[in-house]
């Protein structure tokens, strides 16, 4: 038997998934052009998300960046063992806003609000692979007030805490076996919640040892989602099993990590118009074990458990990016990164497509005056074709991998304005 | 500026419209290698016409091995294939009706709201309603799918098999009656219409089957049907249904059916014939099904040990069958009684052994019953249906003191396929798969062995996907995924035919240096389920 494999892409509306898993690394039109780098950049108030010991450095009192991407994310699926073929194409629209503003020398505040992950994943209504996910809708805003503190001339940390809310809609089919379908439509059933909410913090420090060199560390703790009574409904149920106790519509509980990402970096000024960023992020995608969804009878003990093992490794993104500053109105810039999938083999599920992918990106800013800048940035991530599969599905005792060959595609056009005085 | 938008619009565009390619396309290696699917002609009995759960149905035949094989040859230039008509079932009940009167069963189903006896939900039943298939609505057109139910070998080659007239004596097939271009076609010549480049030919399981599934009993359930290799009868005209076809005339047929078909210069792929007697027909019905309690308790066995089968061990002990019968256990499974055509006839002993106590005539009665009893072994193979007959009242007894089927009143030949009976069948179908291989290897012919494949069920069939079957029969929701047979338990279900297909694939890609995509049996239904009936 060959592998199988699995799949594709996603995307946004304030939800898109890649930078492996469901983590969507467009947080800013500046930095994204350059690599999404950004923890030792001072550039512009999109520092509040990269590093908010940065705000610290800005030129301005206040600083505020607004931007929004087109994300479009391709994923096809095949198999040639049984002449399988599937896509999902999906359009997202991560955004953000940052705005910062100095109270004194060593004193500045900010806040940030952005789209760090989300997940959108549409295959066709009982394609092959429906009994893992048929469609998949995750979207995260994070709220984030922060405050940067200079501590003598070269040094400043930074940090504040962070809200969370998210909501969540995924439907797959509860069978392969047909047997559990209404006119060839596969009983399915339907996890939503909305209103989530949850806490977390963001942390850093930038040093700056000379005029030209800026090293920085910034830390996102993990944030645990955690879904309580959503609703899950259950769809084309035959009528031998509508009074089946393990299909009756009820509520759901469900926890889903978001991780903890630690970042260093360095930018080093080369001449007065030209830098060059080094970031390094290491994503602890390993807290996510295993999709667990308890559904629970009505006094709210559980009623059934539906365990789907993930097992995904902490991976790592290594990104470089360049800035040239070609006069006052003009500034162009470009990056490229190298994003480890936290998929490991045989857990290749078609709800995250992700395997390892190259970013590459580019932008500019056009300075209209000395207070308003309009950015543009492009991303384009491609990813290898990648035979993969998830081997831990359970059918009436027996595991029954799904795979294929899986090829995706995601380009991100964004534009963003940068005011400032 | 302007020309800023102007590249970055290209620019959009052009990523935009950068769809994920994959290096080879899904069907990029598909090929037919030396066949050539151009008109690919199936061949054969049920098993290929789709026939499942007691019938073919407009549903079940779009499962049919030979339609899961073309929708794959498609996929390097296979031509059309066409089956026998079936819209006129439109409520998809399966059945036949002739002159609006019903001579075959609807489908079998399981009625989610009936209890077994056990306690699992759902009971076989036949689907309610009234078939819409009138045979003698002739469609007169020859189809790719020549798979016509109940056929043997050399059913394929007789004319008049198709004559509507013949019907209702029992000479002609309704399933080729619906579809011979004239009542005088036969099922070759109409095949050899479609002239064929590639065929499949699964025919000879019928030549046992009937026998077997009849318990080695004629039509009347009673009288022993012939093994022809007994006999020596080369004359299928005079063969009874339930007869053993001789192997001499099965290789003979069989020969003309393949030089036929590659008479115009078509490959194919033949198939050998199951081993009958290990499908759930046969094997889902313990030869001890009697538990204690289902005897009525220890005050019952003592009462008909005392009274029948304490004075039947006794007499056949005395004549050197001490095991024939035995005394009833009341702790453990008891075997049922039945006639064994092929036994030791007693009547004459247990007449004069029990004319003393019971008088000359209801010792005669008991004689006549009892003569050609005994207990079931491990050798033998109760049949499905035997399962809602043993332990009812039969309607025939003399006496309502014996009149239990099983307990105090033998199975009639029919329920059972005992161990001579089993041997004869073993016997004919090793000879017909001996005569298939080798006229497959004379005329360089595939062979894809269905026989060794479906054995394999038996311990258990571990597929591509990793996936186990077996042959075990329908018995309950937790085991569902893994059932290949339909409800008649002789079948199998679209599933199983999905299996089928895969194993004729596999022969395809080994043989002719194709490669063609399988089916992945895990997405085809296997038992159906009804919410009420």
């Amino acid at each position: 038997m060959r592998k199988l494999l699995s799949l594709t892409l996603l995307a946004l509306a304030g939800s898109t998934a890649f930078a492996g898993g469901y983590r969507v690394s467009i947080q800013g039109q500046k930095q994204l052009a350059m690599g999404h780098t950004g923890v030792a950049v001072v550039n512009s108030a999109e520092v509040a998300f990269f590093n908010p010991a940065g705000m610290a450095y800005l030129d301005k009192k206040f600083n505020l960046s607004v931007g929004g991407n087109g994300l479009f994310a391709n994923t096809k699926f095949q198999n040639s063992q049984y002449n399988w073929e599937a896509e999902t194409k999906n359009v997202g629209t991560p955004f953000s806003v940052y705005a910062t503003y100095r109270l004194n020398d060593w004193f500045t505040a900010g806040l940030a609000v952005y789209t760090p992950y989300g997940s959108s994943v549409e295959w066709d209504q009982d394609w092959q692979g429906a009994h893992l996910v048929n469609n998949i809708d995750l979207a995260a805003i994070f709220v984030q007030p922060s405050i940067s503190i200079r501590v003598g001339e070269h040094f400043s940390v930074g940090g504040g805490p962070i809200f969370a809310s998210g909501s969540v809609n995924f439907n797959r089919n509860v069978a392969i076996n047909p047997l559990l379908s209404v006119d060839g439509s596969g009983t399915d059933v339907t996890l939503d919640a909305k209103g989530i909410t949850a806490f977390g913090y963001t942390a850093g420090f930038m040093f700056n040892p000379t005029d030209k060199l800026r090293i920085g560390m910034n830390y996102r703790s993990e944030i645990i989602m955690e879904a309580r009574d959503g609703d899950a409904n259950f769809n084309d149920v035959p009528d031998f099993a509508s009074t089946s106790p393990t299909l009756q519509n009820t509520t759901f509980n469900a926890d889903l990590p978001l991780p903890a990402e630690l970042t260093v970096g360095m930018s080093y000024q080369v001449t007065d118009k030209w830098m060059l960023a080094f970031d390094y992020n290491r994503a602890m995608w390993g807290v996510y074990e295993a999709l667990t969804v308890d559904f629970l009878n009505a006094d709210g003990s559980i009623r059934n458990t539906s365990n789907n093992p993930r097992n995904y490794k902490n991976a790592s993104t290594y990104r470089v990016g360049t800035q040239y500053k070609a006069n006052d109105k003009f500034t162009f810039r470009a990056g490229w990164y190298f994003d480890e999938s936290p998929v490991q083999d045989g857990y290749f599920a078609p709800e995250t497509p992700r395997n390892d992918s190259m970013g590459y990106t580019g932008g500019l800013t056009y300075q209209v005056n000395s207070k308003l800048g309009i950015d543009f940035s492009f991303l384009y991530l491609h990813f290898d074709e990648t035979d993969n599969s998830y081997n831990y599905y359970q059918e009436n005792g027996n595991t029954l991998p799904f795979g294929g060959t899986y090829k995706s595609s995601v380009f991100s056009p964004g534009i963003g304005i940068t005011y400032g005085f | 500026m302007k020309n800023n938008f102007i590249y970055l619009a290209i620019l959009a565009a052009g990523f935009a419209s950068c769809e994920p390619e994959f290096e080879n396309e899904v069907n990029a290696e598909y090929t037919s290698g030396d066949a050539d699917f151009t008109s690919y002609v199936a061949i054969g009995n049920s098993l290929t016409a789709g026939y499942m759960d007691g019938t073919v149905s407009r549903v079940g035949q779009t499962y049919s091995f030979p339609n899961l094989l073309a929708q794959q040859f498609a996929l390097v230039g296979g031509g059309e294939f066409t089956q026998p008509s079936y819209a006129e079932d439109v409520n998809n009940l399966g059945g036949l009706m002739l002159g609006g009167i019903p001579i075959a069963d609807r489908r079998r189903v399981l009625d989610a709201t009936q209890v077994n006896p056990n306690g699992s939900i759902g009971a076989v039943e036949i689907i309610a309603g009234t078939s819409t298939i009138e045979v003698s609505n002739l469609q007169a057109t020859a189809y790719n799918n020549m798979g016509v139910p109940g056929a043997k070998s050399f059913h394929l080659v007789a004319p008049g098999y198709g004559n509507i007239a013949g019907v209702a004596l029992g000479q002609s097939n309704p399933y080729f009656v619906r579809h011979a271009t004239s009542p005088t076609a036969t099922v070759l010549g109409d095949a050899m219409t479609k002239n064929p480049t590639f065929f499949t030919n699964w025919i000879g399981a019928n030549d046992v089957l009937s026998y077997a599934t009849n318990g080695g009993a004629q039509s009347d359930g009673v009288t022993a049907a012939a093994d022809h290799n007994s006999t020596g009868n080369m004359n299928p005209a005079t063969y009874g249904g339930n007869d053993i076809t001789n192997s001499g005339v099965f290789a003979s047929v069989y020969s003309t059916i393949i030089n036929t078909l590659i008479s115009g210069g078509a490959k194919g792929v033949v198939a050998t014939v199951p081993s009958v007697t290990s499908i759930p027909y046969f094997t889902t019905v313990p030869f001890a099904p009697l538990s204690p309690t289902a005897l009525g308790g220890a005050t019952n066995i003592n009462a008909l040990n005392a009274q029948l089968y304490g004075p039947l061990d006794g007499i056949f002990s005395a004549y050197g069958e001490p095991n024939r019968v035995n005394l009833l256990s009341a702790t453990s499974a008891n075997p049922i009684l039945i006639y064994d055509a092929d036994a030791i006839d007693r009547s004459a002993e247990i007449t004069a052994a029990l004319t003393g106590t019971l008088g000359a005539p209801t010792a005669a009665a008991f004689g006549a019953v009892f003569g050609k009893a005994r207990q079931t072994t491990a050798a033998d193979l109760v049949v499905l249906p035997a399962s809602s007959v043993i332990g009812t009242p039969n309607t025939s007894s003399p006496s309502t003191l014996i009149n239990i089927n099983g307990v105090s009143y033998p199975m009639a030949n029919k329920w059972v396929l005992t161990a001579n009976e089993k041997l004869k069948v073993a016997n004919a179908t090793a000879s017909y798969n001996a005569a298939i291989v080798s006229i497959a290897d004379a005329n360089d012919l595939a062979v894809a062995d269905m026989n060794a494949i479906l054995g394999q069920l038996v311990s258990g069939l571990r597929i591509e996907t990793g996936q186990v079957y077996t042959a075990n029969y329908f018995s309950g929701s937790a085991t569902e995924g893994t059932v290949l047979f339909s409800l008649d338990g002789v079948h199998p279900n679209a599933r199983g035919y999905a299996v089928i297909a895969n194993e004729v694939l596999k022969v395809i890609n080994r043989y002719y240096n194709a490669n063609l995509p399988l089916h992945n049996p895990s997405y085809f239904p296997g038992i159906n389920i009804v919410g009420s009936n």
